[in-house]
């Protein structure tokens, strides 16, 4: 099991990078795993990533990516709401990259 | 059940998979099985059902609590399903009435049917799968 290190604190992940325990997660956490893929976060990756916490709330489970573009054009607008605008912000996939960085499980399916 | 043979006309290769699901949600794996299958097939964009029957139709009981069995509540993701195209469900009307529920007493929508209704439509599937 390896870490990712949080402000002095590690926090365990899985060997894909995905937290281990859905509670160490905070906005650092993110940060960091996105720096470390030498990615700065802005407002529009929050977006993305608050979209998602939420949709785990609600739901249980991480989207689908076609459920994601679908689901994210609705709330936040149809230039938002296709995949690329989503690999933009996310090259190595956006439903996989953006759930780690939302310290999320991996989503079940293929990116 | 036929397998795996085109539809008339050989262009339209959609099928019609309806799973079925008899057990209660917690306790073996089949249920959270299921629905992780649904989820992951729903990017084939095939004809989906899915049939509640016997002790299946707890999975979609509202109000589950799972705390103390130290297990994961997954029954808020049959709300999911709709997100993802899968709008049959069918609940069996005998099971529902056996053990006290209605269709109030579950998470979604659903249509109930009675026993040989809920045989016919079998019947016309490509493909049963259950769990």
């Amino acid at each position: 099991m390896t870490a990712v290190a949080v402000k002095g604190k590690e926090m365990a992940v899985d060997e894909e990078g995905y937290l281990v325990n859905l509670a160490d997660w905070n906005e650092d956490v993110a940060n960091v795993m996105a720096a470390e893929d030498n990615l700065t976060l802005t407002e529009s990756h929050w977006e993305v990533i608050n979209f998602l916490r939420d949709y785990y709330a609600e739901y249980q489970i991480a989207p689908a990516i076609r459920v994601l573009t679908k689901a994210i054009g609705k709330k936040l607008g149809p230039e938002k709401g296709n995949s690329k605008y989503l690999y933009e912000l996310f090259p190595y996939g956006p439903a996989k990259q953006a759930c780690r960085y939302a310290g999320l499980p991996k989503p079940t399916g293929c990116i | 059940m036929s397998g795996m043979e085109e539809n008339e006309g050989g262009t339209d290769k959609v099928k019609r998979f309806m799973f079925l699901n008899r057990k209660a949600p917690y306790g073996t794996i089949y249920a959270l099985e299921s629905l992780e299958v649904v989820l992951i097939g729903a990017a084939f964009d095939q004809n989906v059902s899915m049939v509640f029957v016997d002790d299946g139709v707890y999975q979609l009981k509202k109000g589950q609590q799972t705390k103390d069995i130290g297990q994961k509540n997954f029954s808020p993701t049959y709300r999911a399903l709709e997100d993802y195209d899968i709008e049959k469900l069918y609940v069996e009307q005998e099971s529902l009435e056996a053990r006290g529920l209605t269709a109030d007493d579950l998470l979604v929508p659903v249509e109930v049917l009675p026993s040989a209704a809920l045989g016919a439509l079998m019947e016309e599937q490509d493909v049963v799968l259950s769990f």
